[in-house]
């Protein structure tokens, strides 16, 4: 933590400004993202989408839906535990961003490049869950229990694939730093050379750890009525829910593309003239279309399914996909 | 529920986690509905359940209960239609049909041929429509959110088709004793045909979408099986029914209007679970268009209403008239003391029976099977409360 601190003071001021704003500019991504997924969605089944807020094709959509949630009554029903429920928001906004301060945007457009970067994102990831049980505790409601359990046990199924398929990556690289990640994929991403499969692996894990259908078990409407959050109205709902969800598929879409797509290196050298950042602005945003891609296309799993799914599945083809990894690494062919 | 054993609540928290299964554990009642999602309006179970597992399920009905009973009662043999097709509102001229059958039949009417054709067009154009919500639907209930989007895109098709004939969308009330109300407008053989040759063009993308779909075997298959014995033992009857190998339709064992002129199969499942009551569903729809198609190449001319008393008095006596309802028999028992309307009506609707069975497959399930289960059940509230 002290490296952390004394690592932003010793850069100039433009650059920690540089590296708040990537703070700040979460909730304004959040919107944007909730817009294109909406449009997204709406000519994936044969609609328009949002057309009227805004002047251009309803671009101010999702800003209307937060100005709304903010005029809406915040209820908090008696029977609710008051402070952790009033604390949910918190927690999981904050599981959600803590991503974020590892992940480069380019080579020097880094929050802090901690030597255990990968390590950090993967567990500050898992920090929203807590949020979404604490929620199902402390709403007082049974589906919201409901809601609560499902998520805990998710996080069982796929916590583990999610970290097995980053030590692969981790293992390519020789590296826990998601800078020296990123740099070791100077020549190909490691989504095509070694880890495809590892890829494919995180992206599902990824899926289940945003509760994304297939695996949205814990947010499920028809179901338990979304789940953990059934109880929040207004700016704890718009926060808890809805701008964690879209934070956190962000950050592991960021993830996914730094560790598995090249982060902010060119895809082809020479177009290495364009600015990092906007090489992961484009990978990001490609991980991000394929989880709006398939959370639009397919119905959502059962929970006793996903265990299955992750236990019979993920997790032994993650432990082969490091088995792999390794061999090729004695081999020297990484 | 019941009370705690004494032995349990004295011992030590720490004795109970570690004994040999001593932990206790107790069942939860969830009251889902009658306002949830997957109760399309207002169905209310009663759930008891062990974690995820139902361990007894109790349909609760009645929050959508208006009386058609008595109400009809108070109508004359013209008006009862239009009162009739609010029960199952997604199938409002099957609900009319069979209720002007059992008029005619007692006052012994000719219905024109014409009348006939455009009855049987008009029922299967409804009995699409629904379908095509009930397959939106349950893509919806299991989590996909698209099918629904492709459902009502064809469904708008045969909507306007029927609005074109009708000018109503819901409630049509335009089934009349001895014909039709009105003679179908220019411009209505070509959206219709139009619109069921879209349907059965896309017919395959909704297969592939959902039936095609591991996820969805895996939520449906094998979920919610119905024996056919407990099936007839609860008057199941339509796609449920036939889901579970029983090939019974009235269309078939019991031609009415002119069903024997047309060349169709009624689509019959094996397993009864969840797929094949979809499966059901979507072949039906092809059925259905079928039978369209045929009715509009041979569509008769000549009046679309026959000779009908100005004031209508039925003779006194009684009937049961029946009909295959999208959602399966419907039933009127008709009783006349010879006056200008009913003595008493009995209806006997398809998704009052069908969901009586629904504690029986419920039971053992998973709470997100309760929704696969319930999805496939393809029941109306207003039809089950009347």
């Amino acid at each position: 933590m002290l490296d952390t601190v004394h690592h932003i003071f010793a850069n100039s001021v433009v650059l920690l400004a540089a590296r708040l704003t990537v703070l700040l500019l979460l909730l304004p991504a959040t919107l944007v993202v909730g817009w294109v997924e909406l449009k997204v969605m709406a000519h994936m089944q044969h609609r328009l989408g949002p057309m009227y807020a805004g002047a251009y094709h309803g671009w101010a959509q999702t800003l209307a839906d937060g100005l709304k949630f903010i005029q809406k009554e915040d209820i908090i029903p008696t029977a609710t535990d008051r402070a952790v429920f009033t604390m949910v928001p918190f927690i999981t906004m904050l599981g959600a961003s803590l991503t974020f301060v590892v992940i480069p945007f380019s080579r020097r457009w880094v929050i802090a490049d901690l030597d255990v970067g990968l390590f950090y994102a993967l567990a500050a990831s898992s920090i929203g869950v807590i949020g979404v049980l604490v929620a199902g505790w402390a709403s007082a409601n049974k589906y919201s229990l409901m809601g609560g359990l499902r998520a805990a046990a998710q996080l069982i199924a796929y916590e583990l694939p999610l970290v097995l398929a980053a030590v692969a990556v981790a293992m390519q690289a020789g590296s826990l730093s998601l800078v020296s990640i990123v740099e070791a994929q100077h020549a190909l991403p490691f989504g095509l050379w070694a880890q495809p499969v590892g890829f494919l692996i995180f992206l599902a894990a990824a899926t289940a750890e945003v509760t994304r259908t297939p695996f949205d078990m814990p947010v499920a409407e028809a179901e338990i009525i979304t789940g953990a959050f059934t109880e929040y109205s207004a700016m704890k709902f718009a926060f808890g829910l809805f701008a964690a969800e879209y934070i956190a598929m962000i950050g592991m879409s960021a993830l996914a593309a730094t560790l598995f797509l090249g982060g902010y290196k060119p895809v082809v050298p020479v177009l290495g003239f364009v600015p990092g950042i906007v090489w992961f602005v484009l990978k990001t945003g490609v991980v991000i279309f394929l989880l709006i891609w398939i959370r639009w296309t397919f119905p959502r799993l059962r929970e006793d399914q996903l265990q299955k799914l992750a236990w019979k599945v993920l997790i032994p083809l993650s432990l082969a996909n490091i088995f792999v990894t390794g061999a090729l690494k004695l081999a020297h062919w990484i | 529920m019941g009370t705690v054993p004494d032995d349990l609540t004295r011992a030590p928290i720490k004795a109970r986690l570690s004994g040999a299964g001593v932990l206790h554990t107790e069942e939860m009642v969830l009251n889902v509905g009658p306002q949830h999602p997957a109760t399309h309006g207002v169905l209310r179970v009663l759930v008891s359940v062990d974690g995820e597992r139902i361990v007894e399920a109790e349909p609760v009905i009645g929050y959508m209960h208006r009386g058609h009973e008595k109400l009809v009662e108070q109508r004359d043999f013209r008006q009862i239609t239009n009162l009739l097709s609010r029960m199952d509102w997604l199938s409002g001229i099957n609900n009319e049909i069979p209720a002007s059958m059992a008029v005619e039949r007692m006052l012994e009417l000719e219905v024109p041929r014409r009348a006939q054709y455009l009855r049987v067009i008009l029922a299967e154009l409804n009995r699409i429509a629904n379908h095509l919500m009930f397959t939106g639907s349950f893509g919806l209930e299991l989590g996909a959110t698209t099918p629904v989007m492709y459902a009502f895109r064809e469904r708008e098709l045969i909507q306007e088709a029927l609005e074109l004939v009708t000018g109503g969308r819901m409630h049509f009330g335009f089934i009349r004793p001895g014909g039709l109300k009105e003679d179908i407008p220019r411009g209505f053989v070509e959206l219709a045909r139009r619109g069921v040759r879209q349907l059965v063009q896309k017919i395959p993308d909704y297969e592939n979408l959902l039936m095609g779909n591991e996820i969805f075997k895996q939520r449906t298959v094998g979920v919610g099986v119905l024996d056919p014995a407990l099936a007839l033992d609860h008057g199941v009857s339509g796609p449920i029914l036939r889901a579970c190998g029983i090939p019974h339709d009235i269309r078939k064992v019991d031609p009415y209007l002119v069903y024997d002129e047309f060349d169709f199969e009624v689509p019959v499942g094996q397993q009864g679970d969840s797929f094949d009551r979809f499966w059901v569903l979507i072949q039906e729809m092809r059925t259905s268009a079928r039978i369209v198609e045929q009715a509009l190449d041979g569509l008769p001319a000549g009046s679309h209403i026959g000779a009908v008393p100005k004031r209508l008095t039925l003779p006194e006596g009684q009937i049961y008239c029946h009909a295959e309802n999208p959602l399966g028999e419907l039933g009127y028992y008709l009783v006349s003391d010879g006056g200008a309307r009913p003595y008493r009506m009995k209806i006997r609707t398809p998704s009052f029976s069908n969901i009586s069975v629904a504690a029986h497959m419920l039971r053992g399930a998973f709470v997100p099977d309760m929704i696969a289960i319930l999805g496939s059940m393809f029941f109306v509230v207003g039809d089950i409360d009347r």
